[in-house]
Formats: structure tokens, C-alpha cells, sequence
């Protein structure tokens, strides 16, 4: 028997002649004998766990780990230091084990947990209600737009071309099945053209996408685009990246309607690409129509202060198919995470991590532009990630710099045409001077 | 417990026709069956419909329920004490409505009569 | 009550040393109109109030580890730890997406192999493990269907059915890919009922979304009639994989004939459920469909792995990067670990367990479908109404004792529904103590209604006013 099965065989005769059967065959039979196939399932045998474990270890160690390595790829996930406390604190059974707090008696501490998230969420963005997360940062995006889309009832979609194209590309998947589409902004100087814009569309659009910092790391003028927007009726939405709100301007400054981000960042590890999750925060007029869990504060019938998931009612368990999103999970896990981070953090913390990034890219972009084997790009004020262009083959760069165990970059050639030699840098408070130093003297040698 | 003077639809709602309008709310069925409102989400004035379309809705804990035009028209007027006390539909609801229709027309076809919605009830609860 | 972490700590606390700035200072650059005026509020705290404020919140919790969790349709079975400690090897955990293919390697052959095995489970041709989440792998799915029949001259097919007991998802990710959505009563037996379908099947209908085990936990045994039926007029069959748990290993929903199939990896798959997620809803199809799975697949050309853009008929990307990787290592562990007799053993004792519990409990409660049940079984609890009981004051009880709560109210189509899913990594010992509690808390509500209305009561709080919840929502922290 597997060993995560603890009835012996002697209990499962029992249970068998309590029941009044003969064989576990017998609890099958509703199943037609022409489609049970026992041999069909090509699996293997199973593995003990010191087999398991040699062979997880060698997968594992067949990549290249960012710990052995000197990380500068960004582009939608970060190489960010996470406090120990952190991991230790999401791996508590009563966390990690539980499902959903559907039964609130017996989930105050996740429900109060994932309150605190929201509250924080709520205050980094400037925001009046944020839910308890969903998937990542692009799906965060396309229940933005269906939100939006639920008050506007509009065809088109207006999407900066500074978006994260991979943001863009799972927006387009699921817009494509509303009889919307998306319409890209023209960019300039690495930032969005909104003046661009055709009448035409403006017209037809009921939300403005932008990114900030966007794609390319540039900081978008978000003051105009709200006026931009509120002139033109649309709904502003902005993918924010948590960190800089540490030190740029939160969204609730600049009057957005709808925020989204990815939130990898705040505590989680980069682990392929997943899991993470996306945050979602709104002005107040939307709360009512945030997709997701969200939690809220009440009373017990003693007056005790209590939590609960509310807001049930829009959900699709209960509206089914006039529900604005199926979503029926949060990446509670993940959202734990980034509430302990962005705790450890504090409000003077969130603001040093910032500054670290900012002064860091700033270091390594100016000596790297001197350098004759790049040159800028952009001339955009930008947070903590950059474009630049190289004089030679991109790749031919990269392999280089990652002979001596530095990721420098990613590539941008296939996402845009008009950048066959460009790559986006980050550079996070985990990058020091002396690996900086590195980088840059190793173009010198190069160019 | 079923006003005479007022129209009604299978939807559960009923229709006051006044000089200002069509004013709509829900029934004392519909509000049993929700039990405890929540919210009411008003549509916006102005907002023109047809007939039978899904106008507005009304959430209690553990369900939501569309309201539908119960004839052609525009929206002329909402109830605004609805927004802070959605509670007011289980007080009263012939009292509380939730919206004001302006029709183009007077056609009132396809609604019931006090008497015909009564023995809908009827069969319903069978 | 906890006190939040806001309201905790004083001004000036830190719980974070930081590296003192090594380069020189670029703030002076940045522009004035982009800077934050006021300050984010977090709170200021030291790192033990953090460590003892969460320890705190947890201990206010409910995990599988300490606690049976019969939770119908959920699947609660034990997590294995090993699972845990292979998905945290920094050759998983610390990876960046966007690495060089030939640095991730490992990552792409654990993605490839999973698939595989996944195929085989399912019987399915082809897996693409982007989505997040059941529901997740559900909307890829209908939109695969919506392309695929778009692409074949049929986008006149924009009907899909789903039983009246389904999950909320099944019609909400209907509508959500652009299709109507029309619900097929159940039977008797709490089976789909062939002859409305029938009926109901012409050549607007786009598929059916169904799951199997039911969402009553009954097996579907016209399941081949039924895939006929849908295909005589060239529809699509989806299957819900919400409750594999029940068939793993001894029959594959691409022999009853479904064409697309979702697997939940957090239920049969064991991967913890974090309070809530991450999850993960692979989404598997028949050969016909493969070339419109999500951008991109993972594949394999002679020693290589790689991810592949290519196909011209995909539906595009739907998750920012590649799925939810470190749940995908844990349930790849758990089927290597387990092989292809474990997997079986898993829906053996399930089915077994389930059918126990009914037989203890059928002696004094209802069990409206009480034939052809597999891994879970609904209880009407309606029997103690006049005494005012209903099946949530039952349900709350068990917390008392440490037992989570069934799913309460869980398909509407049965009144006072509890659904009650016991999984198989629990012993008979944890069994008949459930069922003597539940009998016991029977007769409680016979004898003392009153107990069972203010249950539970030894929580740190009582039942809560969710009502004054959703109509004056407070869903921040405000001084």
C-alpha cells in the first residue's frame, strides 16, 4: 500500500463486510467494464523517496540557479531578497494545508491575514479597496479589462505599446472571445504617445492601459494620461510594479481606477515563472465590482470584531454564467507572502529597497552607456530597469557575460522588431557595486 | 398582500403607473425568497432598454437577482436611499421602488393584473 | 481578537536590515512630478512582532496536517512533505523565466515529462500546464473549443450544456468564451438525464462540460451514450477533472470519450492548497485539438527541451509565464512517487473510504443518491428542520471537535446539503469518529437545538453577521 494510505488490509476487509461487499472491485461496478482499462495508464513504478529525491536533485541541478549566478534579467519577475521570515511563516501547516476559509469560525487567522494583505495593497497603491488576489500579473490585467467592461460595455481596449507584451498577448486571448479588441498606443522615447490615439478609437474605447514603470523600465507621465482619461471617459487601468511605489507616485495620487501588478515581488521566489500573484485594487465606485475573494470586517453575535469572504454575491458560484469572471481561487499563499514582505518591510524599508533599486540601475546604466559596446536607447527618466542597445549581436553579449556566471539582460529581438540588438536590464537591491563594476569593465573589454 | 392597483411580471416585479412614469420595484415573494438585501445596483439615468432586458440587480448574502424591464423604455429616475439601505426592499417593498420608467409608448402588454400574478404565486409555491 | 499588524509596533521599528548604499546617489535625478507625496502606511515593526503576529494568525487556522477535512469536492488528502522540500531546491525555486533555454533545462524536462504522464492519466493526447487553476484550466479549454470550431466553418455552435448541479465555473468560464450557457436537469439517480439531453442536443450545441464522478459524486454510467450523443452532432466533450480523485488509475476520461480534460494538481495531486492557492488546472486534449493549446508547450527535440511558440492555431498565452511551476514539481514528485499502483490505490481507498461513511451514516440520516457513489456522498439534512437544525448548525459542530466542516449547501439541486468527501489518507480510527460525532451531534439536535444553533463555541469567535458584511463592506484596515 502507499504510504500515505494508513488502512491495512485487515481494516479494509472490514469496511468491506460492513458495507456488504466482497472486494473493492465491487464499489467499481457503476463504472462500464468497456471503458476501465487498468493497463491502459502507462506509468511507471512508483519511486522510494531516496530514488525521488536523487532524481529531483538532478533535475535541479541540470539549471542554472540565480544563487550561482549574477541575475539582471527583469522583464516581469525580479531577483529580489526575501527575509527568511517570510519562508518560514508560509510554511506553517496551518497555512500551507488549509483550504479556502470558506468556514470563517475556523479561518480567522488566514481571513485576518489576507484583510491585512488587502490593507496593504490598499495603502501602497493609494487605493480604496483591493481583493485577495488572483493568478499573475497578466490574467490581474484581463479582469481589469472585464471589470471595466462591465460599467463601459465599449469594443475596443486602448493598451499602451510600452505594455509587457506578455501581459498584452494573454489580455488579447481573453478579449478576443467578448467581441473586443485591443488597440496599441504608439510609443515615443520609450513611453506612450497618447496624442496618437485616432479619434475614432478614443471613441469606441472604454479603458486606457498603461504600464509604469512600463515595459522598457521609462516612467510614464501618469498625471496627464488620468486627465487624458477622465476627458475622454475612459477608465484609467495601470500595471504598477509594487516596488517603485515605494518611491514614485501611487496610483490613488494620480486618480486611477483600476491598479493591477505583479506582485512576485513582494516575498516570493522566482520559481519559473510561478507561482505568483496578480493584485487587484480599485477607487471605491468599483469595489462593488472587484472579480475575486475579498474579505471584510464584522461582528460575531457576542459583537466580537471577525472576518468573512463577502461580497459574495457577484461570484460565480453564485451568478454562474453572468458572473464577469469565473475566477473561484486566490493565490492565497502567494498574497500571504507578500503580506509578511511588505510587513518586514515596513514603511521606511519599502522606500530603502526602492532607492536601492533606482541608485543601483543608475550606476550600472551610466557606466555601462559609456561603454562603446552599448550605447541608450531612451532618453526617459526610468525606475529600476533600462534599455540599451548593443552595437553587436545581442546574444553573442549575453553568452559571454554568462560564461562568468552573469545573466545580463533579456533580449528583446523576438517581442520587438525594431529592437534586434536591444536588452532590458534590472538591477535590484541585491546587486552590488562590485558585481556592477564587473559587468561594465567586462564591456570595456569587449567593445 | 398583493396590491390591487399594480401590474405585475413573472419576474417578480411590480409596475405603479403613475403620470410621472413607471415606477418598478420587487414583489414581497421576490424579497422573501432573497431574504436579507445587501445591495441594489441602480442603473444610470438615461440608460434606455427593451423589453425583458436585465436592468439592475439585487444581492442579498448567498444570491443576486437580475431585474428586468418589464417594458420598453428609459430610465427617468432611481431610488437613491436604495445605495445605503438596500434593507428598505425587506421593510417595504411596494414602497421602496427601485427605478422610474419613462415609456414612449402606454403599451403594457404582457404584464399581470394583481389577480393573475396571485395565482402565478400560487402555482409556483405548489 | 488579534489586534492587526497595523495596530502593532511603534514608529521607528524595522524588522529588515538592508545593504548600505555602495554607489552614488541618483535621487536628485528623478523627476519631482513622479515622486510619491505621501508616504505608503505599513506598518513599523520589529522582525519578532512579525514572526509572533503570524504565528499568532496561525494558530487561528484550520490545516489538513493537524485535522480531518472532509470537505466535499475539494479533496483534502494529506501533502507530502518530501513534496514540499523538492519544490524549494534552488534549481526550481530560484530560476528566472526568462533564462537562457539551455540554463533550464531541468525545468523544461520535469514540465515535459509531467505532461506526459498526465497524458497517460487522462488518456489524452496532449497537456499544456499554463493554467493557474481549475477554473483557469476550464476557460482555456472553452476557448480551445471556440477556436477550434470557429477554424472548422462552425461558429453557428455557440450552445454548451452543463448539468444543473455543476460548479459555479463550468457556466461562468462558458460565458466568459463567448458562448450560452444551458443547463440539463438530473435525474433520479442524481445522473445526467439522457432522454432531456437528448432532446436538448441539436446542431447549435457547441459540447458539454460535465464531471465525472458528478458533482453528487455519482459515476455517470451512460457516460458512452452520452459522448455518442454530443458527437453525433460534431460537439465537443470537456471534463471537469474536479473529481478525479475518484477514477485515477482505473478509468481515463479520454476511454469515456471526453475530448478535453482538466486535472485539478491541488486535489488528486496533492499539492497543498495554501488557504486558498496556488493551484494549478492543466488542461489536456484529444490529438485534433493539440495545435490550439496555449502558447507556448513544452517540447522536446532529441536531447533538448524547449518552448515552443509555433503553432498558428493556438488560442495564445494565458498565464504571464509558463503556469504555476513550483506546484507542478510537487505533483510531479507524487506521481513518480506513488507509480502506477499508488495511483490506483488513491481511488481504491477514496471510493472505499466514502462508501464506509455513507454506510455508518446512511443509518440515521438521508442520502438522497445512495446508489453508485464514489469518493464522496451528499447527506440531505433536512430530517431536523422542525426542531430548527439545518445542515450548516450540524456542519459548524464538527468544529468544536476539530473536525472541519463538510461543503455545506453544495449542489442547490439537494436541500440542506452537506457533501462529504473523507479521501483516502485517512484511517478507519478518524472515520468512526467522525461518524460517532456526526451521530452524536444528531442527537444533540434532537435533544438540545439550541447547542447546534450557536455553534461552534470554541473558536475566538462566534458566528459572524455576514450580512452587515456585504452591505457596509470594510474591507481595509482605517484608524
Amino acid at each position: 500500500m502507499n504510504k500515505y494510505i494508513p488502512n491495512t488490509q485487515a481494516q479494509k476487509a472490514e469496511m468491506l463486510s460492513y458495507i456488504g461487499i466482497d472486494s473493492v472491485d465491487r464499489l467499481f461496478d457503476c463504472i462500464p467494464d468497456s471503458i476501465k482499462d487498468r493497463n491502459g495508464m502507462n506509468i511507471p513504478e512508483g519511486l522510494s523517496d531516496i530514488e525521488l529525491e536523487g532524481k529531483l536533485r538532478s533535475l535541479s541541478g541540470k539549471n542554472l540557479n540565480v544563487n550561482d549566478a549574477v541575475c539582471f534579467i527583469g522583464a516581469g519577475a525580479y531577483d529580489r531578497y526575501i527575509p527568511a521570515v517570510v519562508k518560514a511563516l508560509i510554511s506553517r501547516q496551518e497555512f500551507l494545508t488549509a483550504y479556502t476559509p470558506y468556514q470563517a469560525e475556523a479561518s480567522q487567522g488566514l481571513l485576518q491575514a489576507i484583510f491585512e494583505y488587502q490593507s496593504l495593497i490598499c495603502n501602497l497603491t493609494g487605493m480604496e479597496g483591493s481583493n485577495a488576489s488572483v493568478y499573475d500579473g497578466g490574467s490581474a490585467l484581463a479582469e481589469a479589462v472585464s471589470l471595466s467592461n462591465s460599467v463601459k460595455r465599449k469594443s475596443r481596449v486602448l493598451v499602451s505599446g510600452c505594455l509587457n507584451p506578455r501581459y498584452r498577448q494573454v489580455l488579447d486571448t481573453y478579449v478576443r472571445y467578448k467581441d473586443m479588441k485591443t488597440v496599441e498606443i504608439d510609443s515615443a522615447d520609450g513611453v506612450t504617445d497618447l496624442e496618437s490615439i485616432s479619434k475614432d478609437d478614443l471613441a469606441e474605447s472604454g479603458c486606457l492601459i498603461l504600464q509604469n514603470p512600463n515595459y522598457f523600465g521609462c516612467l510614464e507621465d501618469m498625471e496627464s494620461a488620468s486627465e487624458f482619461a477622465k476627458r475622454n471617459g475612459l477608465h484609467l487601468i495601470v500595471s504598477v510594479n509594487p516596488i517603485s511605489l515605494g518611491i514614485l507616485q501611487s496610483p490613488g495620487e494620480y486618480e486611477a481606477d483600476i491598479v493591477t501588478g505583479e506582485g512576485q515581488e513582494l516575498g516570493n521566489g522566482l520559481s519559473f515563472g510561478g507561482p505568483y500573484l496578480g493584485f487587484f485594487a480599485v477607487s471605491k465606485p468599483l469595489i462593488r465590482k472587484m472579480p475575486g475573494r475579498i474579505v471584510g470586517m464584522t461582528k460575531d453575535l457576542e459583537g466580537k470584531a471577525g472576518y468573512v469572504l463577502t461580497m459574495q454575491a457577484r461570484e460565480q458560484h453564485i451568478r454562474r454564467e453572468k458572473a464577469s469572471s469565473n475566477i473561484c481561487s486566490n493565490q492565497a499563499l502567494n498574497a500571504l507572502a507578500a503580506a509578511i514582505y511588505l510587513s518586514v518591510l515596513g514603511k521606511q524599508g519599502v522606500v530603502d529597497v526602492a532607492k536601492l533599486s533606482f541608485n543601483k540601475a543608475h550606476y550600472l546604466y551610466n557606466g555601462l552607456k559609456e561603454t562603446r559596446l552599448f550605447k541608450e536607447r531612451f532618453t526617459s527618466e526610468f525606475f529600476n530597469e533600462f534599455v540599451l542597445d548593443a552595437g553587436v549581436n545581442v546574444k553573442q553579449i549575453q553568452d559571454a557575460y554568462l560564461n562568468n556566471k552573469i545573466l545580463l539582460g533579456y533580449g528583446l529581438a523576438n517581442e520587438f522588431s525594431d529592437m534586434k540588438n536591444s536588452l532590458l536590464i534590472a538591477v535590484t537591491e541585491k546587486r552590488t557595486k562590485k558585481e556592477m563594476d564587473l559587468v561594465v569593465e567586462m564591456a570595456g573589454d569587449m567593445s | 398582500m398583493i396590491p390591487k392597483h399594480l401590474y405585475y411580471t413573472k419576474e417578480h416585479e411590480w409596475i405603479k403607473v403613475t403620470d410621472e412614469g413607471l415606477y418598478v420595484g420587487i414583489t414581497h415573494y421576490a424579497q422573501d425568497q432573497l431574504g436579507d438585501i445587501v445591495y441594489v445596483e441602480l442603473p444610470e439615468v438615461g440608460d434606455e432598454f427593451e423589453a425583458s432586458e436585465a436592468v439592475s440587480v439585487v444581492e442579498s448574502v448567498k444570491t443576486a437577482s437580475d431585474i428586468y424591464m418589464p417594458v420598453k423604455g428609459s430610465v427617468k429616475a432611481v431610488n437613491h436611499a436604495l445605495e445605503n439601505q438596500p434593507e428598505l426592499i425587506n421593510s417595504d417593498c411596494y414602497t421602496n421602488y427601485i427605478f422610474v420608467i419613462q415609456q414612449e409608448d402606454n403599451d403594457l402588454e404582457g404584464l399581470l393584473s394583481a389577480d393573475e400574478y396571485t395565482k402565478y404565486i400560487e402555482e409556483l409555491d405548489q | 481578537m488579534t489586534k492587526l499588524i497595523f495596530e502593532k509596533g511603534k514608529p521607528g521599528r524595522r524588522a529588515i536590515h538592508l545593504p548600505k548604499m555602495d554607489t552614488p546617489d541618483y535621487m536628485n535625478t528623478l523627476s519631482k512630478k513622479y515622486m510619491r507625496k505621501t508616504p505608503a502606511d505599513l506598518p513599523e515593526v520589529s522582525e519578532p512582532d512579525v514572526v509572533r503576529h503570524y504565528t499568532d494568525l496561525s494558530t487561528k487556522n484550520f490545516g489538513v496536517d493537524a485535522n480531518f477535512y472532509p470537505l466535499g469536492s475539494c479533496t483534502m488528502k494529506y501533502n507530502p512533505k518530501i513534496n514540499e522540500y523538492m519544490a524549494a531546491l534552488p534549481g526550481f525555486s530560484d530560476v528566472h523565466p526568462l533564462q537562457p533555454e539551455h540554463t533550464v533545462q531541468g525545468c523544461l524536462e520535469l514540465m515535459h515529462c509531467l505532461q506526459q504522464l498526465l497524458c497517460e492519466i487522462a488518456g489524452m493526447d496532449a497537456f499544456s500546464l499554463q493554467p493557474a487553476a481549475g477554473a483557469q484550466g476550464e476557460i482555456t479549454g472553452l476557448m480551445i473549443m471556440r477556436k477550434y470550431l470557429n477554424d472548422h466553418g462552425l461558429e453557428h455552435k455557440n450552445i454548451i450544456l452543463v448539468p444543473d448541479s455543476s460548479h459555479g465555473t463550468n457556466p461562468a468560464s462558458a460565458a466568459l468564451a463567448g458562448f450560452t450557457v444551458q443547463t440539463i436537469p438530473s435525474d433520479q439517480k442524481g445522473q445526467t438525464d439522457l432522454q432531456q439531453l437528448k432532446e436538448m442536443v441539436h446542431d447549435g450545441v457547441a459540447g458539454l462540460m460535465l464531471t465525472n464522478p458528478n458533482t453528487v459524486g455519482v459515476f455517470e454510467e451512460h457516460i458512452e451514450e452520452i459522448a455518442s450523443v454530443i458527437h453525433s452532432v460534431n460537439g465537443l466533450l470537456y471534463y471537469d477533472g474536479a473529481n478525479a480523485n475518484a477514477i485515477v488509475g482505473i478509468v481515463r476520461p479520454g476511454d469515456m470519450g471526453f475530448d478535453l480534460v482538466h486535472f485539478n494538481l491541488h486535489k488528486t495531486f496533492s499539492t497543498p492548497h495554501g488557504g486558498g492557492g496556488p493551484g494549478s488546472g492543466p488542461i489536456g486534449v484529444k490529438k485534433f485539438l493539440e495545435e490550439y493549446l496555449p502558447n507556448p508547450v513544452v517540447k522536446k527535440d532529441s536531447d533538448r527541451y524547449f518552448l515552443d511558440y509555433s503553432s498558428p492555431c493556438s488560442i495564445g498565452k494565458i498565464h504571464s509565464f509558463y503556469g504555476n511551476f513550483g506546484v507542478l514539481v510537487k505533483a510531479y514528485c507524487y506521481i513518480l512517487n506513488l507509480g502506477r499502483e499508488g495511483l490506483i490505490q488513491v481511488a481504491e481507498n477514496a471510493v472505499l473510504n466514502a462508501n464506509y461513511i455513507a454506510k455508518r451514516l446512511g443509518e440515521f440520516l438521508k442520502i438522497p443518491f445512495d446508489k453508485g457513489f464514489m469518493h464522496e456522498f451528499i447527506v440531505s439534512y433536512d430530517t431536523l428542520l422542525d426542531q430548527g437544525i439545518h445542515a450548516k448548525d450540524a456542519a459548524k459542530r464538527l468544529i468544536d471537535f476539530g473536525i472541519h466542516p463538510p461543503t455545506m449547501y453544495f449542489p442547490a439541486i439537494v436541500s440542506e446539503a452537506l457533501m462529504i468527501e473523507p479521501t483516502e489518507t485517512e484511517s478507519k480510527e478518524t472515520l468512526d469518529r467522525f461518524c460517532d460525532l456526526m451521530e452524536q451531534i444528531y442527537q444533540e439536535g434532537i435533544n438540545d437545538p439550541e447547542l447546534l444553533k450557536t455553534t461552534p463555541h470554541t473558536k475566538t469567535v462566534r458566528r459572524l453577521d455576514e450580512v452587515a458584511a456585504a452591505r457596509n463592506p470594510v474591507i481595509k484596515y482605517m484608524e
